[in-house]
């Protein structure tokens, strides 16, 4: 049974090429240039019509990223096969934005149409966004949204229309000298979102953002910034693919959500880049005053991904919730955790960790909990499951728990490793089910955790996903 | 030919403490014809569930010789799945708990599979509520995960709820009545009695003879140390609840074998 289990397993995301991994025409590459300097920065933001201290903030960020070494805390071998000289830092495909699907060019439109994207927004979303290497390329936001004063923007747009607002904000999370892709981002990014709700406003449904890389050797660096003022609240869901290359793409995002007093944010991922694409993305969160925030973290496809996202809670009562998903096959590398900085009286979090493992591939969780001095009557659960398909698999966690606060804190920490466990095999395959559904259905069940927090529509669109690969895996 | 024919059934199964294969089923012989009844006793460890999980298709037991015949197929060369398609039933003693799997998706996609085509979300939750209701097994079980929780009793339950929503030609009962209270005991038995009319059969392991009031054995067996050493009718069943087993297979004129 072992071997055919294995064999079902492998199937996953296989068919990757056919339903994700297609190509556009990459005619638009001619004007780019591979290759990061200073002409380069000048240029991005010479085109985005930049405010001075924009380009100021690029170049220094260029400086930081050429002296600060690589992260010291994982294995060199992921960043030894960087080879930035190589790389497209910017490419756009069109050099306008749209907000009606029929504009859009049809070479670019067909990409999406095949992704779903312009369906999902008809059914289920208040605004949508979808970037196409560095740009934007079609924007759009329900006019009951406008009408509340809610800004859903391109993050260009968003510091062309809102610069004070921007600025405000704008790197004061995640820092270019934070760590060397966030150095990386800081000079070179384009696109992403920007999003303000204003105090008390509910955005019930969700606004989307999805990004797509086209071509081979793109670094794609998108830089998006939320925020949700006081007892407002929002959920952005982002998803990304792209085609399947042989030599690297690169996907290097800087995220910041600011949740103001008694807000509520949460930010849905579901990665499902093809395996050429390094995912190196810093994402962070300040919750303040009775705020909660939420990181939704799907990660399925990438070469490599690297990703913690975090959350401070610096106001009383705050929450933090973290529930992640990691899918590791062969080749692949899912480094992926969270972060939560407990640094106010009576906060809560909880971080949920799932992974599976097969084939090879490796996942991992890496967390920090800390609480800070002064931060009473606090408790923090870390839960990381890991699924492991066979014995050349590898899952590892590391956990950090820093506690400096004595006064009624509880943090705990459970983690489990298993494989798929041959009795409930039997036990459904007993009950006519056939073996590749009866994995399947395990395999669901492992992650429902996080499977029910996604919108109906995005439940059913993994579901599905995972199913339809599956399907016919039986010799 | 019986409805189903176990032929000198050899089997095996990996210890762990010695690290080596070990025997377990030393030659079993069994004929179970359509629509009738037999119970199986016998001592811990003599094994009466092996056989179960082998006839389902239990991956932990290599078959090492002898056959079963199913309804002339050879079941040994089937998944477990395929044998539950075609009319097999366990319900299992210790049914194993599937996080994240909700109870309603797997009866759904377990009944889907044995009847070969889709069943509409509606007629499915009204076919399921009548099995429930005689079950006396509550709606908001359809939204918990597999067994995650359940009590002994509710397990059998929920095993008995997939044996009527399957509807199987041959079902086995491994201990179910074992950890019931006698409410529910009579409850269960009694349905099973009543879905076991017309022609379905049924293999009974039990360690009790009380079994016997709802189900009525055509024939008993005595299984020990990997063999059936004793078949008889109800009254072997009756004097092993009154003499313990050593006494019940001593009286025995070996070999006597019902149901051929």
């Amino acid at each position: 049974m072992e071997n055919n289990q294995r064999e079902h397993l492998s199937r996953i995301n296989s068919d990757y090429e056919d339903l994700y991994g297609f190509k556009a025409p990459t005619d638009y590459l001619n004007s780019s240039k591979k290759g990061l300097d200073e002409q380069v920065i000048r240029h991005i933001s010479g085109m985005k019509k930049e405010p001075a201290w924009m380009l100021d903030f690029r170049l220094n960020a260029l400086r930081i990223f050429r002296e600060i070494p690589d992260p010291q805390w994982i294995d060199r071998d992921i960043f030894d096969s960087i080879d930035y000289n190589s790389l497209y830092y910017y490419a756009a495909a069109t050099d306008k934005q749209f907000d009606d699907w029929d504009d859009v060019p049809d070479h670019i439109k067909e990409t999406f149409d095949k992704l779903g994207v312009p369906e999902a927004e008809k059914k289920f979303l208040a605004g949508a966004s979808a970037q196409f290497e560095s740009e934007v390329v079609y924007h759009h936001m329900q006019e009951e949204l406008q009408k509340q004063g809610v800004i859903f923007l391109d993050i260009d747009s968003g510091l062309r229309e809102h610069e004070e607002l921007f600025r405000r904000y704008f790197a004061t999370l995640v820092p270019p000298d934070d760590n060397k892709f966030a150095a990386l981002n800081s000079a070179a990014w384009s696109g992403g979102s920007f999003i303000y709700i204003p105090p008390g406003v509910k955005v019930d449904i969700p606004l989307q953002a999805y990004f797509r890389i086209n071509a081979e050797s793109m670094g794609q660096f998108e830089r998006t910034l939320i925020i949700a003022d006081k007892g407002a609240s929002v959920h952005y869901i982002e998803g990304c693919t792209a085609p399947v290359y042989t030599r690297q793409s690169f996907h290097t995002g800087v995220i910041e959500l600011f949740a103001n007093e008694g807000s509520y944010l949460r930010y849905t991922t579901i990665q499902n880049w093809s395996n050429n694409v390094l995912n190196l993305v810093s994402q962070r969160a300040v919750a303040g005053k009775d705020a909660v925030v939420e990181w939704m973290d799907g990660n399925l496809g990438a070469r490599t991904t690297m990703k913690y996202p975090s959350v401070a809670l610096n106001g009383t009562g705050a929450r933090g919730r973290v529930i992640s998903i990691g899918y590791a096959n062969q080749g692949q590398r899912q480094d992926a955790g969270a972060k939560i900085i407990h640094a106010a009286p009576h906060t809560s979090s909880s971080i949920t960790s799932k992974s599976i493992s097969h084939n090879g591939g490796r996942s991992s969780y890496r967390g920090l909990v800390k609480v800070s001095p002064g931060a009473h009557d606090v408790t923090s659960s870390v839960q990381c499951d890991a699924l492991l398909l066979d014995n050349v698999s590898r899952s590892d966690t590391y956990p950090t728990i820093d506690v400096e606060e004595n006064s009624r804190v509880q943090v705990s920490h459970e983690a489990s490793v298993g494989k798929i466990s041959e009795e409930s095999m039997f036990y459904l395959m007993s009950r006519g089910i056939p073996e590749e559904e009866a994995l399947f259905l395990i395999v669901n069940g492992f992650i429902e955790e996080f499977a029910k927090e996604l919108p109906m529509e995005y439940a059913v669109e993994l579901n599905r996903l995972i199913q339809l690969e599956m399907e016919g895996a039986v010799g | 030919m019986a409805f189903l024919s176990i032929r000198d059934l050899t089997a095996t199964v990996y210890d762990t403490t010695s690290e080596k294969e070990k025997e377990i089923l030393k030659g079993v012989n069994l004929d179970i014809q359509g629509g009738t009844t037999h119970v199986l006793m016998g001592t811990n460890g003599s094994g009466k569930s092996t056989l179960a999980h082998i006839l389902m298709g239990h991956p932990s037991y290599k078959v090492t010789g002898g056959s079963i015949d199913f309804e002339g197929q050879d079941l040994l060369r089937m998944a477990p799945d395929d044998r539950a398609r075609n009319g097999l039933f366990l319900a299992f003693q210790y049914p194993p708990s599937i996080p994240g799997l909700p109870v309603a998706t797997f009866l759904k996609r377990a009944a889907e599979s044995s009847r070969g085509s889709e069943i509409s979300v509606r007629e499915f939750q009204r076919e399921l509520r009548g099995h429930m209701k005689e079950l006396q097994i509550p709606q908001s079980f359809l939204g918990r995960f597999i067994n995650e929780g359940f009590s002994g009793g509710e397990k059998k339950r929920m095993e008995v709820l997939q044996l009527n929503l399957l509807d199987p030609k041959l079902v086995i009962l491994d201990e179910t009545d074992s950890g019931l209270d006698i409410d529910a005991l009579k409850l269960l038995f009694k349905n099973i009695a009543a879905r076991i009319r017309g022609g379905r059969s049924l293999l009974v392991i039990s360690h009790y003879e009380r079994v016997f009031d709802y189900i009525n054995p055509d024939f008993v067996h005595i299984m020990k140390d990997g063999e059936i050493v004793r078949s008889g009718g109800p009254e072997l069943g009756r004097s092993i609840h009154s003499e313990g087993f050593e006494s019940a297979i001593a009286e025995a004129s070996a070999g006597v074998m019902y149901g051929k």
